[in-house]
């Protein structure tokens, strides 16, 4: 309390005469409520285990029900994601926030395969997000390329910034490879932030091309001759459009990476990231090559975050260093995390879960994070592997039964 | 076939092996035993190419592999089943054995392969869609054999597979040790603290104390021998 107090307790405020400060005792009592209680029913909860079986029951034939139907919930969850533009609630905010989980949700997927898959934790995978981004801004406004070159490009870029940071990291584990891999996102941004000849500094850069439909633009003014999607399809122009068809290329592309993370999981190079998570020595008297293993996992996993990165780029037609920071990675790393280490739909949860909350409590302004830090503390005491911890085998043999 | 001469290998500043020479003929089993902290396991690192000897020579079919990766060493064909058993306890049966195969990419039919690890450890087969850590310590053992066989060596190398195991499943993991070298012809290498199994078994036999090889000779002979009887023998060993 002694440090809280001060902090929230006491707002600066800027005047001709100089810094004053006022008090706010409200909002103080507010918390140490708030704290007191939350820190009661913690006890209360702690203090009754055995009075609570019928409470544990009910969880553990929930989790059953969950690994059970898993593949009903994915498959609903799928036929929701498809509908949900056309759904009679969604409007433009609520599609702009689709948009955003599903970014998210992608590179929770793509980190996956690095954290929950090969189990190297790394803090700075806001980085590949940044270098796909750059170089989709750059490929496109410098050349001109269109969308669908310039994605694989900025892909092959992020996958190679993923060997890059590959390389000093392999023989480093756990906590000294979480600092490495954070200290590269930070050289990353300030990279981007200094090198003004090519990335513009601070100012970022803008300009960036949307994609087209198959060579049809989203645009209203158009020069005699030619069709933009809503003439061709003899559509009302919206702004609409546009966003309902960024829309589906994050889900798309989202869903690629799931299904690209589904297969190699049951391929050799799969399987190996797996093992060598849980021992490397195992590994290495199997004949596993750890540095090909790991080298893979990076470049992989930053490939995917390089694709989000330049979907993110043509979404917003403008890249700046300021959305590369560290607590992107911090959030894409919690998505991981909380969602359970491994677990494809646990990404999603959680990231429906992490992103729309900060979104609902958006009128929470500046305590928006502490309600954040507030969610993951919950889901830790509860759910501390994660919201959905399973892990689905990879093979099963069928037949022979003795 | 295999040939190890004068080895010295180091942790840091302590000297682990000293001088170290055995020899492993083609479809031999051989038993290295002695005691705790002999560096019977840092051998079989050695071997493995985990860890790299300061001095000395491993000649394996006539090519020095001393200095090569462990990956290069198990193509080459020599596989472990290592110390502790190492099972990846989050990953089931199958998938722990196909984890054996590979060095093979995609080329190989695996199936067969794990049909006749389960031949050979039936168990494991009623056991194969469960995670490796729900194993018990002898059916671990049997995944940790079979895992290593999957690679198809020639040479398998057997850490402690009698360590912490019922000794029923010992008994029946030294059967099917042997049936290993037997029917599919792999050469053993094998290393035990229960030097009694371990002597009856072996074809030959290595006594190492502090990293030195101090006794040598067939099975039988160092079943024998006073010295062994004394100190690894006795008291129901």
């Amino acid at each position: 309390m002694a440090i809280f107090g001060p902090i929230v307790g006491l707002r600066t405020r800027l005047q001709k005469e100089g810094l004053y400060i006022d008090p706010q005792w409200l909002m103080v009592f507010f918390l140490v409520i708030g704290s007191a209680l939350g820190r009661f029913l913690i006890n209360l909860n702690s203090s009754r285990k055995t009075e609570i079986a019928f409470v544990k029951n009910t969880k553990l034939r929930i989790s059953n029900y969950f690994s059970n139907k898993g593949k009903h919930i994915a498959i609903t969850g799928f036929l929701f994601a498809v509908a949900y533009p056309f759904l009679p609630f969604t409007d433009r905010y609520l599609l702009d926030v689709g948009i955003m989980v599903l970014t998210y949700i992608m590179l929770g997927w793509g980190l996956n395969i690095v954290v929950g898959l090969a189990g190297l934790l790394d803090l700075g995978y806001v980085a590949f997000y940044a270098v796909g981004a750059y170089s989709f801004a750059l490929l496109s406004t410098t050349f001109g390329w269109s969308f669908w070159i310039c994605l694989p490009l900025a892909g092959i870029f992020a996958a190679f910034a993923g060997i890059l940071l590959g390389f000093p990291v392999l023989r480093l584990r756990g906590d000294y490879l979480a600092i490495v891999t954070l200290g590269f996102g930070e050289i990353v941004r300030i990279i981007l932030l200094n090198w003004y000849d090519l990335t513009g500094g601070p100012d970022g850069i803008g300009g960036i091309s949307r994609p087209s439909f198959f060579g049809l633009p989203f645009t209203n003014n158009l020069k005699e001759g030619e069709n933009s999607f809503h003439t061709f399809f003899n559509l009302e122009y919206s702004t609409a459009h546009k966003l309902i068809f960024l829309y589906y290329l994050i889900l798309i592309l989202a869903l690629v990476t799931n299904f690209f993370t589904l297969r190699i999981r049951k391929l050799p190079v799969g399987r190996a990231w797996e093992a060598l998570r849980e021992d490397e020595i195992a590994c290495k008297s199997l004949g596993v090559n750890p540095t090909n293993t790991k080298l893979t996992a990076f470049a992989i996993g930053a490939m995917f975050g390089g694709f989000a990165g330049a979907f993110f780029a043509t979404k917003q037609t403008f890249v700046s260093p300021e959305s590369f920071t560290f607590i992107e990675s911090a959030i894409i790393v919690a998505i991981v995390v909380l969602g359970g280490m491994g677990s494809q739909t646990g990404v999603v949860l959680a990231a429906i879960f992490l992103i729309g909350f900060t979104e609902v409590f958006r009128e929470l302004e500046q305590f928006r994070m502490i309600a954040f830090g507030l969610a993951m503390v919950l889901i830790m005491l509860f759910k501390p592997k994660g919201i959905l911890s399973n892990r689905e085998p990879t093979i099963k043999l069928h037949g022979d039964k003795k | 076939m295999l040939d190890i001469k004068n080895i010295q290998t180091f942790y840091g500043k302590i000297q682990a092996l000293r001088d170290v020479s055995i020899k492993v003929n083609s479809g031999e089993i051989v038993s290295l035993i002695g005691a705790n902290g002999a560096g019977k396991s840092t051998l079989l690192m050695t071997v493995s190419g985990i860890n790299k000897p300061r001095e000395g020579v491993i000649i394996f079919e006539g090519k020095n592999i001393e200095k090569e990766e462990p990956h290069k060493i198990v193509k080459l064909g020599i596989s472990q089943s290592p110390e502790g058993r190492r099972i990846f306890s989050k990953l089931t049966v199958e998938e722990n054995l196909k984890l054996g195969s590979n060095i093979y990419e995609n080329g190989r039919n695996y199936l067969n392969d794990i049909k006749e690890i389960f031949e050979l450890f039936p168990v494991l087969s009623d056991r194969k869609t469960q995670r490796g850590g729900t194993l018990s310590g002898g059916e671990q053992q049997m995944l940790a054999i079979g895992r290593a066989l999957m690679a198809r060596p020639k040479m398998l190398l057997l850490d402690e597979p009698s360590l912490g195991i019922a000794p029923k499943l010992v008994n029946q993991i030294f059967v099917a040790i042997k049936n290993i070298n037997k029917e599919k012809k792999v050469t053993i290498f094998l290393v035990e603290q229960n030097a009694k199994k371990a002597l009856e078994l072996a074809d030959r036999a290595y006594v190492l104390v502090n990293g030195k090889v101090t006794i040598q000779g067939t099975g039988q002979e160092l079943l024998k021998n006073q010295d062994i009887q004394a100190a690894y023998l006795e008291g129901g060993g």
